[in-house]
């Protein structure tokens, strides 16, 4: 008998043919493409790739994606005179910068950032479009629509790094650039720029949800593996009828430390603490330069960053000592 | 797909992912020292096995018994003695044979002089060589803030080569097309192998642009800087970080990276050294434009190679012109001690129309 309880499974999920799905409600494109069972799926996943329900608003959001990662690469490919090996090469360090500061919310020439406000124009579109379609998916399965509202978290990040904080801060330069590395220097030069996130609070709080995010999927994913020798992965019936590997995983949380979630209530709290940490997240990076503009000396003002005396003499500001250079 | 090929691709990853690692990291254990306040992680890190090669590669030469200081003068002695006349001629001799030393061990005296009159002033480098020298001077004299009593010599910077090796030039900026060129979002060795504006020696160490970015206030409204010039700055200093081979916290608490009264002191010594470096490209090396813009490939004798970088303009100094990737540059040695005839260079304006500053 095959055997379903180890971090890496030999079995191969797959049905005696292909399964079309469930049939659609009216108003609903068909599902494109026939069915197929790729042996590497079944190892991470379900074999079965397809059927694919497109409809238009997949097809929407694709295209519009597809143009908005047009629009970076060429502008990258731009960036190293539209040599190929230099684009593979350099590939990690390019980016599609926004505007300059002197362009403040009006539209730029194209090459001076224009481009930038084109493509995020497109992904914007592209992922709103993909919620919807998120939303409507689980609406015709028959489905709740927490994937589309978890997906809604990161769209507000996303929608306060590029569009609300640029607006709020009256300029496109204060958004963030695309690209690998130039990303995450911004990242850094944000943070640097107005004196330390690690002293704003959401920030803080934002940590705590994606640290807890991953503890969370640790416990949980460890807790029902190691119910599988019981059908523990039967998540939903255990819920409504405990059975012994329900009953084990509860005690077994409840021994170590006291409380133990249920088989339905820890999913609540992963999906909060996911859904928590880009909108934590989001609020911080709003508030950062529209309502505090050095988050270290805001959280010296307010008591909270501890004061130290270091094992040298304070130094004093070069600069406005007496006939001192410039 | 079978479960051969499947090995055989974890294969080629695996081999990827491991040539990524060994060519990427330094391998384990790194010596840390705590410097600042206990748990602030103030720390200094070095790699003990790099730390042999990089003494080896900033030793000082041995220097010559000492000259006798009386005597005749240099300018009495010889013709066209401008700034160093003072010396006497014994001295001026241990000079001139440490310069060659130091500046152009494989070309001579030629390098500098017309071997047949060593007074004549045609060869363009004697001329520039004036110049260094007054230079060389004032560093020691007015930028003790920066160099201490340690100070610097020909040395310091030429380490047997006619032009420094780590030396910079404005980036050609030129490209225009779909996309302007920002100055940045390429790989590039002058910040560390990073994204960040490659070139912040135009603004900061030529020019006078703000460095810092950091508002002085927790609420807005008073601070014109933005992100984007926050990464100018930030590539200043990841040129200045990987010049002296120090982490950020040589010179700051990272808690606060305006804040004085948290820094150490080294960022007194390094805000000095950005001015003198300004001091140095300004006063000297620009002034010297229009001389190496007739001979833009160095002397008719050779070495030949670049003496205006792209765009024109002169071989300009920065951190690691000096520093070569240590603190302290030549790992400390006070070599300025040995040569008293460095500290009599006169100041005054030279005859040479071609030297004198514009």
């Amino acid at each position: 008998m095959a055997e379903y309880q180890n971090i890496f499974t030999r079995i191969q999920v797959r049905g005696p043919a292909p399964y079309p799905g469930v049939p659609l409600p009216a108003d609903n494109s068909p599902r494109e493409g026939t069915p197929s069972e790729v042996h590497l799926f079944g190892r991470l996943g379900d074999a079965q790739i397809g059927p694919f329900y497109l409809g238009y608003l997949g097809m929407l959001s694709l295209l519009f994606g597809f143009i908005a990662f047009e629009i970076i690469g060429l502008n990258m490919l731009a960036s190293v005179n539209w040599n190929l090996s230099e684009f593979i090469r350099q590939l990690f360090w390019l980016a599609l910068e926004p505007p300059p500061p002197e362009y403040g919310l009006r539209i730029p020439p194209l090459n001076k950032g224009g481009w930038w406000i084109v493509a995020g124009f497109f992904l914007t579109l592209s992922m709103l479009l993909w919620w919807v379609r998120t939303y409507r998916r689980a609406r015709e399965l028959g489905m709740g629509t927490h994937v589309a509202w978890a997906f809604a978290g990161a769209i507000w990040l996303y929608l306060v790094l590029g569009f609300i904080r640029p607006v709020a801060m009256g300029s496109w330069s204060e958004a963030v650039p695309f690209g690998i590395f130039p990303h995450l220097d911004w990242t850094a030069a944000f943070s640097i720029r107005y004196g330390n996130l690690f002293y704003n609070p959401f920030h803080a709080l934002s940590i705590v949800f994606l640290y807890g995010s991953v503890l969370l999927f640790a416990m949980h994913a460890a807790t029902i593996l190691a119910l599988g020798r019981y059908g523990g992965e039967r998540e939903i019936e255990q819920t409504l009828d405990r059975g012994t590997a329900a009953e084990r995983g509860g005690l077994f949380w409840r021994w170590t430390m006291g409380f133990n979630a249920t088989f339905e209530s820890i999913h609540r709290w992963a999906w909060w603490f996911a859904f928590l940490c880009p909108v934590t997240g989001g609020i911080g990076i709003l508030l950062t330069g529209t309502v505090v503009d050095n988050w270290y000396l805001w959280a010296v003002d307010r008591h909270f960053a501890p004061a130290y005396t270091m094992p040298w003499t304070p130094a004093i500001d070069p600069s406005i000592v007496q006939g001192a250079p410039r | 797909m079978s479960r051969f090929s499947l090995s055989i691709a974890a294969a080629v990853a695996a081999l990827l992912c491991g040539v990524i690692f060994v060519t990427t990291f330094e391998r384990p254990p790194v010596l840390s020292s705590q410097g600042g306040f206990r748990g602030l992680s103030m720390g200094d890190v070095q790699n003990p096995r790099t730390i042999p090669a990089r003494l080896a590669a900033n030793q000082v030469p041995e220097a010559p018994e000492a000259a006798e200081t009386d005597g005749p003068k240099a300018h009495e002695t010889y013709e066209n003695v401008q700034v160093l006349r003072d010396l006497s001629a014994a001295q001026f001799n241990r000079l001139m044979i440490v310069m060659t030393e130091w500046i152009a061990p494989n070309q001579g005296c030629g390098y500098c002089h017309n071997v047949e009159n060593m007074a004549s002033d045609e060869v363009y480098t004697k001329v520039v060589a004036r110049r260094m020298l007054q230079m060389t001077h004032k560093i020691n004299s007015e930028w003790a803030t920066h160099v201490g009593q340690t100070g610097v010599t020909c040395y310091t910077c030429h380490r047997g080569n006619p032009v420094p090796t780590m030396v910079w030039s404005t980036e050609p900026n030129s490209r225009a097309g779909l996309q302007a060129p920002r100055g940045q979002n390429h790989p590039a060795s002058s910040v560390g192998e990073s994204s960040l504006p490659s070139d912040p020696f135009t603004p900061f160490l030529l020019g006078e642009q703000q460095i810092r970015n950091i508002s002085a206030t927790s609420l807005p409204g008073r601070n014109s800087q933005n992100i984007m010039t926050t990464e100018w700055t930030y590539g200043l200093m990841m040129h200045m970080s990987t010049s002296l081979g120090v982490n950020c916290t040589h010179c700051h608490n990272s808690r606060s990276f305006a804040e004085w009264a948290q820094s150490p002191p080294a960022r007194t010594t390094a805000w000095h050294g950005i001015r003198m470096v300004r001091d140095i490209n300004m006063s000297y090396i620009e002034p010297l434009k229009p001389v190496w813009a007739q001979h833009p490939n160095g002397p008719a004798e050779g070495p030949h190679g670049p003496r205006l970088g792209a765009m024109g303009d002169p071989l300009k100094v920065n951190c690691s012109t000096c520093h070569q990737g240590v603190n302290r540059p030549l790992n400390g040695a006070p070599m300025l001690r040995d040569f008293p005839e460095l500290k009599q260079v006169n100041q005054g304006p030279l005859r040479s129309a071609d030297a004198t500053p514009r």
